[in-house]
């Protein structure tokens, strides 16, 4: 797989893989039938995300991309953080191989639902 | 550490030094009369009989082509047409190499009808669906020797007397088992095989199909009726003659080979199942190619495994879906009634007889390693996770689901 350098990086080195026990929101999203399960626990303070962290079943587009938003929500508002989409996962990675996008999918799926998490069990 | 055997081989520098000469100074045409075209002439004539001494068959029942896909096209395509006023039945298995499977798939658009036998959960089918499949209209079984992806081996003798009893053709795509594992065409009532050169430490680009004595097929390719007219297209004389060489280098010492590789192969199962916790085999113990592993490890994905192994130097593959082109994962475990999860956490392993070199010690410990690591990444490892009810939302680009 023709993966860049940077993906490399995140997959070898993953930044914020842990499960966390105390999270505020945790979203699971995938099908592992296809091989991809992603999980992402964010720790919310002020409507920011003050921590996150990741688990993932998967390849290493799938690894490299929960990795790499957990780098770019952390310290974002809510609001900001359920407009990453995609393209910009895909993008700070340096790109992509064309059959790996949908792994960017998922991690922007997977923040996006830990975060409706969030606002189902805080917001009454 | 290259471990993918399986997929290709390295030539040997012995089946190098017999090609250089025909890619340098005897480039005669084999077809042409005069002196430099009799010496590529005489090594084509050389090769073949290496081959047809390979599998017990004579020298012009050996035809050679591009390659084992070519071969098997060949055979079922080519039977098919031949046969098709008799009948339009064919009988496999579940788990052919695409070469066969898409000639079949291609076969059904033209009215032909296939039936497809299932394998138990050692990749190995029944003789009685056999039996209970073939109906007045089949004109061809063609099932596999020795699988590419589990290496389980089929009882091919036996097809073959129930063909002959039945007065249906048997093929069989011997690509694995070719120079592995013992092939008497006469002994195990073969009438087609097709065979490659780039799993044996031979050259990419040529294989060879043996067609029976009395057998007719139609030809995929016309032209100025080489190989009998059943193959046209002036033969790739290097290759061929690499090929020769590799097929006779494998023979001569199949014994050798396949004792000293099953004792790696069975090394590497032992260590692995035994430190590596929730790892299994895949495929059938005994009936299997000698080179050939297949093991599974709950709650990881493959091409993630691929890449921390290719990190520490060793290259293997995996049939996860995420590591083929068409995200699509292999239908060879999936026809083993696998769970989609353990099929995604296969890893095969393949060697060639110059793997004798291995460190199965420190393999097995990167290996374990990072099956670990993975799975301490992995969100279905220690924990109870419902994932039927997760699946995928808003996947519109993922094909599988
Ligand atoms: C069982 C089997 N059949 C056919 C082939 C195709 O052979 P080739 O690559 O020479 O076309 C292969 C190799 O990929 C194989 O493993
Ligand atoms: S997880 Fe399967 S392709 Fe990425």
């Amino acid at each position: 797989m023709d993966y860049s350098e940077k993906v490399m990086d995140h997959f070898a080195n993953p930044r914020n893989c842990r499960k966390m026990e105390d999270a505020d929101g945790v979203g699971t999203v995938g099908n592992p039938t296809c091989g991809d399960l992603m999980t992402i626990y964010i720790k919310v303070e002020d409507d920011k995300i003050e921590d996150i962290s990741f688990q993932t079943f998967g390849c290493g587009a799938a690894i490299a991309t929960s990795s790499m938003i957990t780098e770019i929500a952390v310290g974002k508002t809510l609001e900001e953080a359920l407009n990453i989409s995609r393209n910009d996962v895909a993008e700070e990675l340096d790109g992509l191989p064309p059959v790996k996008m949908h792994c960017s999918n998922l991690a922007a799926d997977g923040l996006q639902a830990a975060i409706e998490n969030y606002y189902e069990t805080h917001q009454s | 550490m290259y471990l993918d055997n399986s997929a290709t081989t390295k030539i040997s520098d012995e089946v190098f030094e017999e090609m250089l000469p025909y890619l340098k100074d005897e480039f005669g045409n084999p077809s042409t009369l005069y002196s430099i075209g009799r010496e590529s002439k005489k090594a084509l004539e050389e090769a073949r009989q290496r081959i047809a001494d390979s599998i017990n068959a004579k020298k012009d029942e050996i035809i050679f082509t591009g390659g084992g896909s070519e071969s098997d096209n060949l055979a079922i395509k080519g039977i098919a047409f031949k046969l098709q006023k008799k009948g339009k039945h064919i009988i496999t298995s579940e788990i052919e190499h695409p070469a066969v499977k898409e000639s079949l798939h291609f076969l059904e658009s033209l009215d032909f009808k296939v039936t497809y036998l299932p394998v138990y959960e050692n990749g190995i089918i029944k003789i009685e669906d056999l039996i209970e499949a073939i109906t007045p209209e089949t004109i061809l079984i063609t099932i596999m020797h020795g699988n590419n992806e589990i290496g389980s081996l089929q009882p091919i003798e036996e097809i073959g007397r129930i063909a002959h009893e039945n007065g249906i053709l048997f093929h069989t795509d011997a690509v694995q088992t070719f120079g592995k594992v013992k092939i008497d065409v006469e002994k195990q009532n073969i009438d087609l095989l097709s065979v490659s050169s780039h799993k044996i430490n031979g050259p990419k680009g040529v294989g060879a199909i043996y067609i029976k004595k009395g057998v007719r097929l139609v030809p995929l390719i016309h032209g100025g009726g080489q190989e009998r007219g059943i193959r046209a297209g002036t033969e790739n004389v290097a290759g061929i003659v690499g090929f020769g060489k590799a097929a006779e280098l494998a023979t001569s010492k199949l014994d050798e080979h396949a004792e000293k590789l099953s004792k790696i192969r069975d090394e590497i199962v032992e260590k692995v199942l035994n430190t590596i916790p929730e790892s299994y085999l895949n495929g059938d113990v005994n009936q299997r190619l000698p080179n050939l592993a297949n093991i599974r490890f709950k709650a990881i994905e493959g091409e993630s495994l691929i890449l921390l192994l290719d990190a520490k130097g060793y290259q293997a593959s995996t049939g996860s879906a995420c590591s083929s082109n068409k995200l699509e994962a292999s239908p060879v475990l999936t026809a083993l009634g696998l769970d989609p999860v353990d099929v995604h956490g296969s890893l095969r392993i393949s060697l060639a007889p110059e793997s004798d070199e291995f460190d199965v010690d420190e393999f097995v410990d990167i290996l374990s390693e990072a099956v670990a690591r993975l799975r301490e990444m992995s969100p279905l490892w220690n924990q109870e996770l419902d994932y039927d009810g997760v699946m995928c939302k808003k996947h519109d680009d993922c094909r599988m689901c």
